[in-house]
């Protein structure tokens, strides 16, 4: 059983003739042959799949492409070349974010929206005073994400690589 | 996952008819529960009822001083809004220490409350499970239970609500609305609306077929200090071996409800009377008649020990 959709992604419109069962990460690495975007546990519980959708980080595997009709996805390859790398991405060159390399586009995608969803003062499981703007600590930044499992550990260059583009900004 | 023909409502009314007269059909919302648990085939729908763009999405005031909760506000939404910060924190808090920053995006308000167990053996299709597959025994009694219920459970299963959001809107006495299939509302107290296993753990709300969950109110704000405590294995992103919603006033009186414990959230009104006197003699209310496995007895320590640090916490 199929059915049609359109779908912006990176900039670019797409339309979409998928079986219903198709979920957005598959439509991506399938359909657009766009294969940053990662397949880690298909559930939910990894965060390899992670993109943004309408400015906002999800697990594309829980969710079913035809869903998202006139959505505006952005996934790694919308967020930087190798020539001409978003900052989140040379940041974590720089700090060694990564070894084996499998979930670091999630963890690029996750980290991205993780300083916008702080900047927009959205608030997290640690941010002591619910009345106060969260701030970026090592300790939000680990908590905003455990979504994104990294088997090789390199959680705490990740940390740094967040800490490091959210300090350009400010 | 096996396939399935696929449609998106218009309003709320006709998506809850189009399930009740189509055979094997379910509603769709962020879909992150549903999804996992069709990949696995333990749902099995043949027709998805996409309910996205039914408008359901706003918080708003209600003419009594409350808050009226879209069915599909997101989880992030509903935890990061000023009003539910300022006079529901229990509601935010709940809701930040549930899921994943990915997960709480997509998650709504209705399908937080319809989401299923995550009872192992629930997800193991390879064994009996009488909320999968009604009548065919369960497995974890006398299996892994740890993480299982220990009271209000039953001889079928034992199997916990998994949601942090129910507990919190169960300890601030919030209603569901929906629509039936016939075009009806109605206003099911939060109380009423979670069953226990009994004998059929495959029903697990009073739901009739096709009942849509239109929205959550929540009472005018009661004040006092507001916490949930969760207490799990790891740090973050995981689901709660206990945990306690509570709300105390200045004067020690309060409430306080129980995750990680039941089919449902678990809240006994009738021991909130003994919160000045401490935690236990609350505790020891709220879990009398509690029947734990072997494995999971620590969980009755552990609730009245986390109800006395949400009461410490209170004072302090």
């Amino acid at each position: 059983m199929t059915a049609r959709v359109s779908i912006e992604v990176n900039g670019a419109k797409q339309k979409l003739e998928l079986d219903t069962r198709t979920s957005l990460l598959d439509a991506l690495r399938e359909n657009l042959k766009l294969t940053g975007t990662k397949k880690g546990c298909d559930h939910g519980q990894c965060g390899a799949c992670t993109v943004i959708v309408d400015g906002r980080r999800i697990n594309s595997c829980l969710t079913l492409a035809v869903m998202h009709e006139g959505a505006r996805v952005t996934t790694i390859e919308g967020l930087g070349t190798p020539e001409a790398m978003h900052p989140m991405q040379a940041a974590f060159v720089k700090h060694d974010g990564y070894q084996c390399g499998y979930c670091t586009p999630g963890q690029v995608c996750s980290a991205v929206a993780v300083l916008e969803e702080i900047r927009a003062g959205v608030p997290s499981h640690v941010t002591p005073d619910l009345g106060d703007r969260p701030k970026v600590t090592p300790e939000e930044l680990r908590e905003r994400m455990s979504g994104n499992i990294c088997r090789c550990g390199a959680y705490s260059n990740i940390v740094d690589a967040m800490t490091e583009v959210a300090g350009s900004r400010a | 996952m096996k396939a399935f023909t696929y449609e998106r409502a218009r309003t709320p009314a006709e998506a809850a008819a189009a399930v009740a007269r189509t055979p094997g059909a379910k509603f769709i919302a962020g879909g992150t529960n549903l999804l996992d648990l069709m990949k696995l085939q333990i749902e099995t729908p043949r027709h998805l009822i996409d309910v996205n763009g039914l408008n359901l999405d706003e918080i708003e005031k209600t003419s009594d001083g409350g808050l009226r909760i879209g069915a599909l506000v997101r989880n992030t939404d509903l935890a990061a809004d000023a009003r539910v910060r300022k006079d529901y924190a229990v509601l935010s808090r709940a809701l930040l220490a549930g899921a994943s920053g990915q997960l709480r995006n997509k998650a709504t308000t209705a399908g937080n409350l319809l989401q299923r167990t995550r009872c192992p053996y629930f997800y193991d299709t390879a064994q009996p499970c009488n909320k999968r597959q009604p009548g065919s025994g369960c497995s974890a009694i006398g299996g892994v239970s740890r993480q299982l219920a220990v009271i209000g459970s039953s001889d079928a299963c034992i199997a916990t609500h998994p949601s942090d959001m129910a507990v919190a809107m169960r300890v601030l006495d919030a209603t569901v609305e929906t629509v039936r299939a016939d075009g009806q509302a109605r206003r099911i107290p939060i109380a009423d609306f979670h069953r226990l296993p009994g004998t059929t753990p495959h029903i697990e709300t009073v739901l009739l077929p096709g009942e849509l969950i239109t929205a959550v109110t929540l009472p005018k704000p009661v004040g006092g200090f507001h916490t949930y405590r969760k207490v799990r294995d790891r740090a973050s992103y995981a689901f709660a071996l206990v945990s306690v919603a509570a709300i105390v006033q200045k004067d020690g009186r309060g409430r306080a409800a129980f995750g990680g414990v039941a089919h449902r959230p678990w809240r006994v009104e009738a021991a909130e009377a003994a919160m000045p006197s401490g935690a236990k003699a609350v505790a020891d209310q709220v879990f009398t008649g509690a029947k734990p496995t072997h494995e999971n007895a620590f969980k009755l320590t552990l609730a009245a020990r986390t109800l006395a640090g949400a009461l410490a916490e209170a004072r302090a």
